[in-house]
């Protein structure tokens, strides 16, 4: 079943794109984020992520937060998929400038269950350009 | 005498790196910290003005930081000294003064 045949209560689901543009730990969006991401999927919205600018520390591979005090909530990322929410668009660019590339992210899989619960990866690598159409085919766009 | 500057935001983000490294003097100490770590990434944009920084001031990146954004020793910009809690405490012990650029 897919979003749209799920229906929210109160009607058709909205195309929802969470924006993340901070790297996680040095401020609260990045948690906050998730915290809103989980609620959109709570009331079966079609929620997709964006990664941009620092917001691609965010599924960096090895986050070790014991040292700071700060709970490490990178995890959460991988269970996103259970949420019916399997898309993360990272942008290209945003990784070449800070030294990162796809091989530094986490591995985020889903399971379609349009195709017989296959694994498949969430995260989409895109361009700046793509990243913009994106933008451009949402309902709504929650930034942090 | 030497100042040890402290950088806590990423120079994508904020220009605190750039007005920082402006403004260090011959034998001044530079440790990134909080967001600030990732201006020491190998590879990054901003590689090339680390390491133009290097010829008159030490760079320092504290650890515990720099793992919790999936950043290891092997990452680091050549010659950036990673520290730990007591490491930052001697470094502020060594200086005359600290100066946090926020």
């Amino acid at each position: 079943m897919t979003m749209d045949e799920a229906g929210a209560p109160n009607g058709e689901a909205k195309k929802f794109l969470y924006v993340n543009r901070k790297a996680p730990y040095g401020t609260i969006y990045a948690l906050e984020s998730l915290e809103v991401v989980l609620i959109g999927a709570a009331f079966e919205q079609d929620v997709e992520l964006a990664f941009i600018d620092d917001g691609v520390y965010q599924i960096v591979k090895g986050q070790e937060t014991d040292g700071i005090g700060a709970k490490n909530f990178s995890a959460t990322y991988k269970a996103l998929g259970d949420y019916e929410v399997t898309k993360f668009y990272v942008e290209a660019e945003s990784l070449a400038e800070r030294g990162l590339t796809a091989d530094n992210l986490m591995e985020i899989m889903y399971e379609d269950e349009d195709d017989d619960w296959a694994e498949k990866p969430s995260i989409k690598i895109v361009n700046r350009a793509e990243m913009a159409e994106i933008m451009s085919a949402q309902d709504v766009i929650l930034s942090f | 005498m030497s100042t040890l500057h402290t950088v806590n935001k990423s120079p994508f983000e904020r220009s605190t790196l750039v007005s920082c490294l402006n403004h260090t003097v011959e034998g001044d100490k530079v440790l990134m910290i909080e967001d600030g770590v990732i201006s020491a990434r190998k590879g990054s944009a901003f590689e090339e003005l680390v390491k133009s920084v290097q010829e008159n001031c030490a760079l320092y990146v504290l650890a515990p930081d720099m793992a919790a954004r999936g950043i290891g020793k092997g990452d680091l910009v050549d010659g950036i000294t990673p520290v730990d809690y007591n490491g930052f405490v001697d470094l502020v012990a060594e200086c005359d003064r600290t100066q946090s650029w926020l």
